[in-house]
């Protein structure tokens, strides 16, 4: 009987190392303590992987020139959002790392050190609260990014449109015309690799109210016209049941679009300001003007005026399980703030007191105002809560695709039966979490 | 050796592969089961206990057990996969020109690993793609669409590309069975006047018969269990969404570690159910060619 007892032992044994596993790097949130030198050795993750051997070590260079003693190692990660999220539950990842937008707001605390208060945060950062719970900060932006239409100016000028529509009616006008006049698609959705259908979610500034995020979760049927689901995609809708987009969706390409807008064989696309850069350089390396590429606003206007979300990238935080706190405090400061890192990705500076760059000035002569929605504070959180629940996802593609078949005919249903099935199981899985 | 080490030496010996298999096989499926009753979002220090409610959500709602529908293409085709290999397999084991080129030919594609068959089956099916450009160099040409994009069709190109993939392992199956045939009973049957279709008809079949069946359960729990190809491909866009796509999305997507485990014990339960009426249904003789 000995040995069936002993048997039974090591499996017990293999499902208590196997719990405390999955559990251990997670602990109750407590004091910050920053204290201590600023020396030693901290290990920064990231998801540049194009940068970390290249740009990233000569930011370094000069961190530890500034702060004699410390050493900056990168440790670049390229499935970054899935193989972070399954590092944070063994307790190592590093010293400062990128926020994984898998980790709720309220589990911030369990893997992050607050960096201070949203107030303090505020006087001197933009996207303060983006990364915060509870009033306390656990990420600093490492730039800013605009939304809005990334479209080639020479293709809508060929179609004689100069200016950024002011409707969505305005704007399929404008696409209808570059059907018709040009040889370009008009618009692309990039249907296959999913992630660009998810910038129609960042588009709740056009409604000019800065409260946006914090009366949305309330909203149990965002999708009724008038209301800004509707809005967005309504147009997508319209633009894809107009023929106006790609004609097979199935098998779009990311990398190969990027030349496509350059050279003009597409004429506009939906992303963030952050890819005005890479459309430029694939428009170049195709030796067409990079100077085509421009960036305009989403067609709505309230009160006679465009509105524009910025919104803060990855936040940098500084890990809970790190030895060596201090140094990965100044670091994660310094690179926000003076390396010069925001200005060269042309990104939004993080810091509150520095410049926009020249891309986006352009983009203010439109009459642009440029808005950042703070994140809902008495609804925090309740927005993923109910998007996990409804399986509705408006911050990624899975909808979305099922809404491009549908308004291309691939699926079953229109505009209106989608949106009323998108109302309710929306509102159900809202009156669960907003009880 | 005395009594007592009689007892302890298998269980020594036993060991390490007990330990493997308790790590690797039993004590996941146990926390697996063991979340399947939590609402746990797979990174949260606490698991709330969430009792029945994700089973009864797995059963309830149509969109999670429709997409098991999908599953009912890639199951016909597993008969096409069969049957394409019985052939081949049946061809090469007799004498062939270029046999050992053609073996290696059918069985290559098994060898790709699974995300390349993706992407080179995406370019395939491009419009204007290699596909495209064969069907309207033989004079096919009005009979391109799109292959991904069209979703009569979609579920069809992406089972065509899971028969290219799997045809060389059931080949491979069905040539060892063949091959151990004993080589006198095709003479005797040739003596008797048998011809290649006789043979096939009452020499292989019966003599393979436990390989044909071990493959249509492998068929059967594999089209219930399709993943890469759809994720690959289309990402489970247009209708050619799989049970396992779906479980990964409720997983990874929207972080229902709970959901996600509740539909990974149906799935494992649906397959033990197939196979055990397909096991009734079709005993498991003894093979007897003499």
């Amino acid at each position: 009987m000995t040995d069936r007892r002993r048997f039974l032992g090591f499996g017990a044994a293999a499902v208590l190392a196997l719990a405390t596993g999955c559990t251990g790097g997670a602990s109750e949130p407590g004091p910050a303590d920053f204290s201590g030198q600023i020396t030693g050795d901290i290990t920064v993750l990231t998801n540049r992987t194009d940068l970390a051997t290249t740009a990233l070590p000569e930011y370094a260079k000069k961190f530890q020139a500034e702060y004699p003693g410390t050493k900056v190692t990168f440790e670049p990660v390229t499935n970054y959002e899935g193989d972070v999220t399954t590092q944070l539950s063994s307790g190592e990842y590093g010293d400062v790392l990128l926020i994984p937008n898998t980790v709720a707001v309220d589990q911030l605390g369990q893997f992050f050190e607050p960096l201070g208060t949203i107030d303090e945060i505020r006087a001197e950062y933009r996207f303060a609260d983006e990364k915060a719970y509870d009033g306390k900060v656990y990420g600093l932006s490492l730039g800013g990014v605009a939304n809005g239409f990334v479209v080639n100016k020479r293709i809508w000028a060929q179609a004689g449109i100069t200016a950024p529509p002011k409707t969505p009616d305005e704007f399929l006008a404008g696409l209808k015309a570059v059907d018709e006049k040009t040889d370009a698609i008009p618009f692309y959705t990039n249907y296959k690799d999913g992630w660009p259908l998810s910038f129609w979610n960042s588009q709740r500034a056009v409604l000019g109210k800065a409260d946006a995020n914090e009366t949305f979760p309330a909203d149990p049927n965002p999708w009724q016209p008038g209301k800004i689901q509707h809005i967005t995609d309504g147009l997508l809708f319209d633009i894809v049941h107009g023929k106006l987009s790609e004609p097979d969706p199935l098998t779009t390409n990311w990398e190969g679009s990027k030349p496509m807008l350059g050279t003009g064989k597409v004429a506009s696309m939906l992303l963030g300001s952050w890819a005005l850069p890479q459309m430029r350089d694939a428009a170049k390396a195709a030796g067409s003007d990079p100077a085509d590429i421009v960036f305009w606003p989403f067609p709505y206007q309230t009160d006679g005026k465009f509105h524009a979300r910025i919104e803060g990238d990855y936040k940098g935080a500084v890990s809970k399980t790190s030895r060596n706190k201090a140094t990965a405090k100044a670091w994660l400061e310094w690179f926000v703030t003076e390396s010069g890192f925001a200005a060269d990705q042309q990104s939004i500076p993080p810091a509150v007191d520095q410049e926009l760059p020249a891309a986006l000035k352009d983009f203010q002569a439109t009459g642009v105002e440029l808005m950042e929605l703070p994140a809902a504070t008495t609804n925090s959180g309740k927005e993923d809560q109910i998007m996990k629940s409804s399986e509705i996802d408006l911050t990624g593609n899975i909808y979305r695709q099922k809404l491009v078949d549908i308004a291309r005919g691939a699926a079953d249903g229109d505009k209106d039966s989608y949106f009323a099935e998108l109302n309710k199981r929306w509102s159900e899985a809202q009156s669960q979490v907003m009880k | 050796m005395t009594l007592g080490q009689r007892r302890w030496m298998p269980w020594l010996y036993l060991l390490p592969a007990l330990g493997l298999l308790i790590t690797f096989t039993y004590v996941p499926v146990g926390n697996m089961l063991l979340y399947s009753f939590t609402s746990w979002d797979g990174l949260d220090v606490t698991m709330e206990p969430a009792g029945l409610d994700n089973y009864v959500r797995v059963f309830t709602d149509e969109r999670y057990w429709r997409v098991f529908l999908v599953s009912g293409y890639y199951f016909a085709a597993s008969f096409v996969q069969i049957a394409i290999a019985l052939y081949f397999a049946v061809i090469l084991s007799f004498e062939t020109r270029f046999r050992n080129l053609f073996k290696g030919i059918l069985f290559f594609p098994y060898l790709l690993n699974g995300v390349a068959v993706g992407f080179v089956f995406l370019y395939l099916f491009q419009p204007g793609g290699t596909l495209d450009t064969v069907l309207g160099g033989i004079g096919l040409g009005e009979h391109t669409r799109f292959w991904l994009g069209d979703p009569d069709v979609a579920n069809i190109s992406l089972a065509g590309t899971s028969v290219w993939r799997f045809t060389g392992l059931s080949f491979v199956l069905f040539l060892g069975a063949i091959q151990s045939i004993p080589g006198e009973v095709y003479e005797a049957a040739e003596i008797d006047g048998a011809g290649r279709w006789h043979q096939f008809r009452h020499i292989i079949v019966p003599g393979i018969r436990r390989i044909i069946s071990l493959s249509f359960i492998l068929a059967i729990s594999g089209s219930l269990s399709v993943f890469e190809i759809p994720f690959i491909m289309t990402g489970g866009a247009n209708g050619t969404r799989t049970f396992v796509v779906q479980a990964y999305e409720t997983a990874f997507q929207f972080r229902q570690i709970g959901l996600a485990s509740a539909m990974a014990v149906v799935l494992l339960i649906v397959v033990l159910i197939v196979t055990w009426v397909q096991r009734r249904l079709v005993p498991d003789e003894e093979v007897q060619l003499t």
